[in-house]
């Protein structure tokens, strides 16, 4: 054998068409669309990749999670703070089953992800050979495309694909199953970037008479208002959506996702919509006689009873996905495009106007909750710690600009509720989901996609437990996440409703917990536990000028309830702003 | 109120994409009552059609999901008065059975059928037409011993037939139209 004299680097630079296997084809393609970090964890079948690995190691770097879940969740993570597809590896059978729910979670909330699991060798397929599942069948409802690949020669098709199917037009995850006898096999590589599928038109034609439309609707409407979604952040568009509302004089209201899409400072802020959103724009979401509704898509969370829904508003529908537009709210106009090429278009023809009443009743209905909710959970003077105090407090210290990362239930809520974003924050959570043990995996890969930035995870000690295990690659990576462990020894959203709809009945709500400061601990990771009021902000502030990862365990009201509700089954327009 | 549609679907020819068409009807408890498949005109493409019954509202939303697959090409939903359509079955008959009376005859000259083989056990039938001529053909045929019968799925053109080989042709155009379709990297 020829001992081995050129670097990786030179043979890159002369060897489009060398022999390689078919695990370098996939690397090499992976670097080719710009990947630079991949979360996985390794197994029989995904031996020949992860071996590969070792020789990229300068341009690929691999984090190895605990589970597959987390590695999921991470990628997700990761693509959501840069904007870039994430990339996850695992093996066939169990490593692929166990990626199912962060399969499904980035799905729902349109996060490209690219997903590669290697698949028994190809003449066992089908046999029920040991590790085997048909992952292609199984990932087949959550995902935006998948193929398997049993032939080394198709995996740079295959990957070129997948990387132009997962970030173009409505982004979502997509998978690549490759048998392990295709990253054995040798291919000649050479590698075609994908830019056109012929049964697959992501770019939309704009239709210039809608806009018209819309313009003219828009022009004439006395109680106008935006709802903004993902799709704002997704398409880029939050400077185009500033510039529309200001033009307009129009109020913008959010999803959960939709966040950081306007910032909260601002005087058109309408607050967040939905199920524990803000009191004036539920109220008024009913009064409104034009809704403009951009890349969000009317979710049972957001809309409440749809029977009761904008009564009295004419509706206009941005939305990518055609598929979304009048599947769960009737619409007058859709505008099936880009939100950011769609608002482009709108600007010029929106007449400037200022809609001061219109404005007024948002800040009273404001006025009713802040004095009513806010205050009372963001300012007490006395009790147990609240959820919304802890939030105001990281919200304060960070002024906005950090990479806020949630589990899911009432803390998620919390931060939505009183974390101040602006366009300098990332939010990364569980939203069509709702995916508990979300938050603790995804930290790891936000932290891992945004360096110098401050990543802070509001975790509950219900999700924590479910993915905790990632204490351990936030230890190996040294990863400098900030842990919130928001802890009520509870399940505390079930628990909430158990209390108002349950009449009080806590089955298997209340937690026994561990020591969380002594495990953190054990991984190595400083950590304290706050109690008192009086601590808080000093221990926040400790917290985020502290170096490398840090748990802060905060003790919270064990029974506190997270306020506005509209309750299941109710219109947007029956807020309960107190209970009890 | 629920009606029948036809849906008509043109497909690239990848592995998979019936089974994500199915998941997405099985997901809203829609029923098919019908499918056929087959390549179309054009090389590569295959040409699904299928018959449900639900609501107008249903009908579209399920097309819009079906349509926004990848491999997916176009979705096309009719009702009934829109197209043409045919399906076509088979009668294995017993031969003592159909020989009495005037039977041989009746099916060729007032069903239109084709006789297709003649055995001294069975004869076997040919019959195109809408489900309900075939339906009725069944019953003439029973007491005379059928021994098997199969019916095709629907196959359907629109009354206006040139609207889908325009399109599948302006996509061909398109496709030929792209000087380069794939941007080289290396």
């Amino acid at each position: 054998m020829k001992e081995k004299t050129t670097t990786a680097a030179e043979q890159d630079m002369n060897n489009h068409e060398a022999e390689v296997t078919g695990a370098e084809a996939l690397l090499k393609s992976l670097i080719e669309e710009g990947v630079d970090t991949i979360f996985g964890y390794p197994g029989g079948a995904i031996m020949p990749v992860y071996d590969k690995l070792l020789d990229y190691g300068d341009r690929l770097r691999h984090i190895l999670t605990r589970h597959e879940q987390g590695a999921a969740h991470a990628a997700q993570a990761y693509a959501m703070v840069t904007g870039r597809p994430g990339v996850c590896f695992a093996t066939s059978g169990p490593g692929a089953t166990n990626l199912v729910t962060g399969i499904a979670n980035a799905f729902l909330d349109s996060v490209p992800v690219v997903f590669i699991t290697a698949q028994v060798t190809s003449v066992l397929i089908g046999t029920d050979a040991f590790q085997e599942t048909d992952i292609l069948g199984i990932s087949m409802p959550v995902t935006k495309w998948n193929a398997q690949v049993k032939k080394a020669a198709d995996i740079p098709d295959a990957i070129a694909r997948a990387f132009y199917i997962a970030r173009s037009g409505r982004p979502g995850p997509v998978l690549v199953d490759i048998s392990k006898d295709a990253q054995v096999e040798n291919l000649r590589y050479s590698y075609r970037k994908c830019t056109y599928i012929r049964s697959y038109n992501p770019v939309i034609p704009l239709h210039m008479r809608d806009i018209e439309s819309a313009a003219v609707m828009i022009n004439h409407a006395e109680k106008p208002l935006i709802l903004a979604g993902h799709g704002v952040i997704l398409s880029g568009a939050a400077e185009e959506l500033k510039a529309l509302a200001e033009k307009g004089g129009i109020p913008v209201a959010v999803t959960l996702l939709g966040l950081p899409s306007f910032p909260q400072k601002h005087r058109l802020f309408a607050g967040m919509l939905g199920m524990h959103g803000n009191y004036a724009s539920n109220m008024l979401t009913n009064q409104a006689d034009l809704i403009i509704a951009v890349g969000m898509r009317f979710d049972d969370r957001v809309t409440g009873n749809l029977k009761k829904y904008a009564p009295d508003a004419r509706i206009i529908h941005i939305e990518i996905d055609k598929a979304e537009i009048n599947k769960n709210v009737r619409v007058d106009l859709e505008i099936n495009n880009d939100a950011r090429e769609a608002l482009k278009a709108l600007l010029p023809l929106v007449r400037e106007k200022s809609l001061e009443k219109w404005i007024r009743e948002f800040r009273i209905l404001d006025r009713v909750e802040y004095e009513k909710v806010i205050r009372p959970e963001t300012e007490p003077d006395e009790g147990d710690i609240r959820m919304g105090e802890v939030v105001k407090t990281v919200s304060d210290l960070t002024d906005g600009d950090a990479v806020i990362v949630t589990d899911v239930g009432q803390h998620q809520m919390a931060v939505a509720r009183y974390y101040r974003f602006s366009e300098k924050s990332t939010l990364v959570t569980s939203g069509g989901m709702g995916t508990m043990g979300f938050g603790l995996p995804a930290s790891l890969g936000a932290a891992s996609g945004s360096p110098g930035k401050p990543v802070v995870a509001f975790i509950g000690d219900g999700g924590f437990q479910m993915t905790l295990q990632e204490l351990g690659t936030i230890m190996q990576y040294q990863i400098p996440v900030k842990i919130l462990l928001l802890n009520n020894n509870f399940l505390g959203m079930v628990r909430q409703w158990q209390e108002m709809f349950f009449n009080g009945r806590y089955a298997s709500t209340e937690m026994a917990n561990p020591d969380f400061v002594v495990l953190a601990g054990a991984y190595g990771i400083n950590a304290r536990r706050v109690t008192r009021r009086e601590e808080l902000g000093q221990a926040v502030g400790a917290m985020l000028a502290a170096k490398g990862p840090f748990l802060m365990e905060v003790a919270i009201s064990r029974e506190a309830n997270i306020l506005p509700m509209v309750e299941p089954g109710a219109s947007v327009s029956e807020v309960t702003l107190t209970y009890r | 109120m629920k009606q029948e549609y036809t849906i008509s679907l043109f497909t690239e020819d990848h592995i998979g994409i019936l089974s994500r068409i199915t998941l997405i009807l099985t997901r809203r408890q829609i029923n098919i009552e019908s499918i056929t498949a087959s390549e179309s005109a054009v090389k590569g493409v295959q040409m699904l059609t299928m018959v449900v019954t639900t609501t107008p509202d249903m009908v579209n939303k399920v097309a819009r999901q079906i349509e926004k697959l990848v491999d997916v090409i176009k979705v096309f939903v009719h009702t009934s008065p829109e197209i043409i359509c045919q399906e076509i079955a088979l009668f294995k008959v017993t031969s003592r059975g159909l020989m009495s009376g005037s039977m041989i005859g009746d099916l060729v000259r007032k069903h239109h059928a084709r006789i297709l083989e003649v055995t001294p056990e069975y004869i076997v039938v040919e019959k195109s037409g809408n489900k309900a001529e075939i339906t009725d053909l069944l019953a003439i045929l029973e007491p005379c011993g059928v021994l098997q019968f199969v019916r095709s799925g629907r196959i359907a053109v629109t009354r206006q037939v040139k609207e889908l080989n325009a399109y599948l042709k302006e996509m061909e155009e398109a496709e030929r139209g792209r000087p380069e379709k794939l941007e080289v990297y290396n």
